[in-house]
């Protein structure tokens, strides 16, 4: 605790009195008063904190520019998209790109945003992610300065992917970074939102980050989290969403790995209409841990969930796997689906599945299921007696697995991406033209 | 083609086979039929390679190798195909993308290049219609929600795609009505030739009179007792296996 509040009080100090500088000390004394969870917190009852809460991070002064840029250019995403590149938690001027932005879009680095708009960004920042929802978040808080603020005006859809890119380096000491994204979409409007995280090899960082989304009416959001950390790295991450009626948000997490992620999706269904959809992926190995916490607030009649998420551990990973979805007493005809599905593939590897439901309505269409399980013996026979290797079949049978999942991310650049992580090298693709 | 030397195998430490012998040269159709639990699921078992049977003694010798020392895809590779007796469902693998793989890498392991998807989706419709099935077949998983029927000539289709050397047919006519098990024998049929050699493992006569075999063998307790042709067939259709039993007593 003691280098956090060193650290703390060098950031804040020479911040300028006022809300901001008042909120973050506020912020840190939460950090400080709930300190690391332990195990008798029930959200992180099979997450341990312990080795993260003895690291020492400091907070990043500078980076290599040529290394950013090298580490970039061989693992960063290619598709034409708005870009804000941060490393070690600093903005990257040379890497973003927010050219040609459309009229009544804002897309900005925090940092500017509270330069030049302070009064507005304060209003929006917190509504969701406040100091009191935990105390990662808390932290975030403390010592909130970048990331990025989006506003979408009314019935403005965004014509291209904004791409938040988060590097992290292997220094010689490790960093802590706490990026917070803040994004309002207007009424009618849409937004494709891709995050990725990519550890250079032998980073160990720590990356908190914290996102906050206000949806308006039928605003409609297409997020995506690609995770590609360092065997060595810690990611600690918040998602608040606030759906307005008719809104649609949906999400796709391919978590490719990590010393330790956890991830928290909590959407908020204030109005009727209001959908949010929910995919996912855990892809572990050796002693990886990973983590998926989901939240969904049924507080409007007439609402929709739907989760999916698929963990694969290997070796010593370990998976959590726990959604809830509360439906509020009023909240009648509403429809909510969580689908979890695991697969081991190592006696060592362990999976914690949790999926909860409390329903205080009557009138409620609810299903939720886990399965958890090891390959198909006979399936994987079957391939090899057909003349397909064995490496080749169960690459081909663990992806058939998580198809379900990774089928639904229509970006080919990240879907060939995750196909190799989880499968290997696989033969030649067969044209679908073709083979109508 | 094979070459089966006193064969011992065992099944989670039972014996099943028990010294079975059996010779088959390229060209001929065998047939062995038997009791229950006599061996037949086992034998074919043993020779595609499942691992959860322990061959004890004996020897096989496929186009010259020593089966055994030959893994699961090699055999395979080198031309023995299982035809499945309950083919199993593979849900999210394609039937396309299972028999695009299937046929490379068994080119790759002969030394060939890979088909390229036009030739490679040419040769596949073209089978297709000849086991009368749709093509929206291709898209679907590898046998999963398919009817009985439809899982016995998809195994046919994938032997008339992949053109193995020899056929192990473990009882491809269960679960099959007429019009199916008319469609299944003409795959099998259309592929005999001179070079190729089949195993059918069967209860019932029926099939053979849709599929001729030039030998018959009745397999029991664990070796084959009596070898003759298609007429020893029809009589254990009429009379059962006692007498065969009888006799050799």
């Amino acid at each position: 605790m003691k280098q956090y509040a060193e650290a703390f009080t060098a950031f804040n100090r020479d911040a300028e009195n006022g809300w901001l500088k008042s909120q973050r000390i506020a912020a840190f004394a939460r950090f400080e008063y709930l300190g690391f969870p332990t195990s008798s917190v029930e959200e992180w009852k099979y997450t341990d904190t312990k080795a993260l809460a003895k690291r020492e991070f400091k907070l990043a002064t500078g980076y290599n520019q040529s290394a950013a840029a090298e580490l970039f250019a061989s693992k960063g995403l290619t598709l034409d998209a708005y870009r804000l590149v941060f490393v070690d938690g600093l903005l990257s001027p040379e890497l973003s790109n927010l050219e040609g932005l459309q009229e009544a879009v804002v897309i900005e680095p925090l940092s500017q945003a509270l330069a030049t708009e302070l009064e507005l960004t304060c209003g929006m920042m917190g509504r969701l992610a406040g100091i009191d929802v935990d105390v990662f978040t808390a932290l975030n808080f403390a010592f909130v300065n970048e990331g990025a603020v989006v506003r979408i005006g009314n019935n403005q859809t965004l014509n291209k992917p904004l791409l938040i890119t988060y590097l992290s380096m292997a220094n010689d000491a490790a960093v802590m970074s706490h990026p917070r994204i803040i994004v309002a979409a207007g009424a009618n409007s849409e937004l494709q939102l891709i995050e990725h995280f990519i550890g250079e090899e032998e980073a160990q960082n720590l990356t908190n980050r914290v996102v906050e989304g206000i949806m308006e009416r039928n605003a409609k959001i297409h997020h995506t989290l690609l995770q590609q950390p360092s065997d060595k790295e810690w990611w600690i991450g918040r998602i608040q969403i606030d759906q307005k009626r008719d809104s649609r948000y949906t999400s796709h997490q391919m978590n490719l790995g990590g010393k330790l992620v956890r991830d928290d999706l909590v959407c908020d269904l204030n109005g009727e209409g209001a959908e949010c959809d929910f995919s996912g992926l855990l892809f572990g190995r050796n002693r990886q841990h990973m983590d998926i916490h989901t939240l969904v607030n049924h507080n409007a009649p007439l609402t929709n969930s739907y989760e999916t998420y698929k963990t694969i551990l290997n070796d010593r990973s370990q998976g959590v796997f726990n959604s809830k979805v509360i439906v509020k007493k009023d909240s009648q005809k509403i429809h909510a689906v969580q689908n979890n599905a695991n697969l081991l593939l190592s006696d060592q590897a362990q999976i914690n599945a949790k999926p909860e439901l409390e329903i205080y309505a009557d009138d409620v269409k609810c299903a939720h299921g886990a399965t958890t399980g090891q390959l198909d013996l006979d399936a994987l026979f079957y391939l090899m007696a057909r003349g397909i290797g064995e490496e080749e079949a169960r690459g081909l049978l663990t992806l058939a697995f998580a198809n379900e999942v990774i089928d639904k991310l229509e970006l080919p650049e990240i879907y060939n991406l995750v196909e190799t992580t989880v499968a290997g090298q696989l033969p030649h693709k067969i044209e679908l033209e073709l083979t109508q | 083609m094979i070459e089966i030397k006193d064969l011992h195998a065992k099944v989670e430490g039972k014996p099943i086979l028990k010294g079975l012998s059996l010779s088959i040269k390229p060209g001929e159709v065998h047939a062995i039929m038997g009791p229950n639990g006599s061996g037949k699921s086992t034998l074919s078992a043993v020779l595609a390679g499942r691992s959860d049977y322990e061959v004890t003694s004996g020897s096989v010798t496929f186009l010259g190798q020593d089966l055994f020392t030959m893994s699961v895809e090699e055999r395979a590779c080198a031309g023995l195909m299982l035809a499945f007796q309950y083919p199993v469902e593979i849900p999210g693998v394609k039937n396309v993308y299972l028999l695009k793989a299937a046929l490379n890498a068994q080119r790759k392991a002969r030394g060939e290049p890979e088909m390229e998807a036009p030739a490679f989706m040419k040769l596949v419709r073209e089978k297709l219609q000849f086991m009368k099935i749709d093509n929206s077949f291709l898209h679907r998983a590898v046998n999963e929600g398919f009817s009985g029927g439809e899982k016995k000539r998809n195994e046919i289709l994938q032997m008339l795609i992949l053109e193995p050397k020899l056929v192990l047919l473990d009882e491809i006519d269960s679960g099959l009505d007429i019009d199916a098990l008319k469609i299944v024998s003409e795959g099998v049929n259309s592929l005999r030739d001179a070079g190729r050699s089949f195993l059918m493992i069967t209860h019932y006569q029926r099939l053979l009179d849709y599929i001729e075999p030039d030998f018959v063998h009745v397999l029991s307790d664990g070796k084959i007792i009596k070898t003759g042709d298609k007429s020893l067939a029809l009589a254990l259709e009429e009379r059962g296996y006692d007498w065969v039993l009888e006799e050799i007593a």
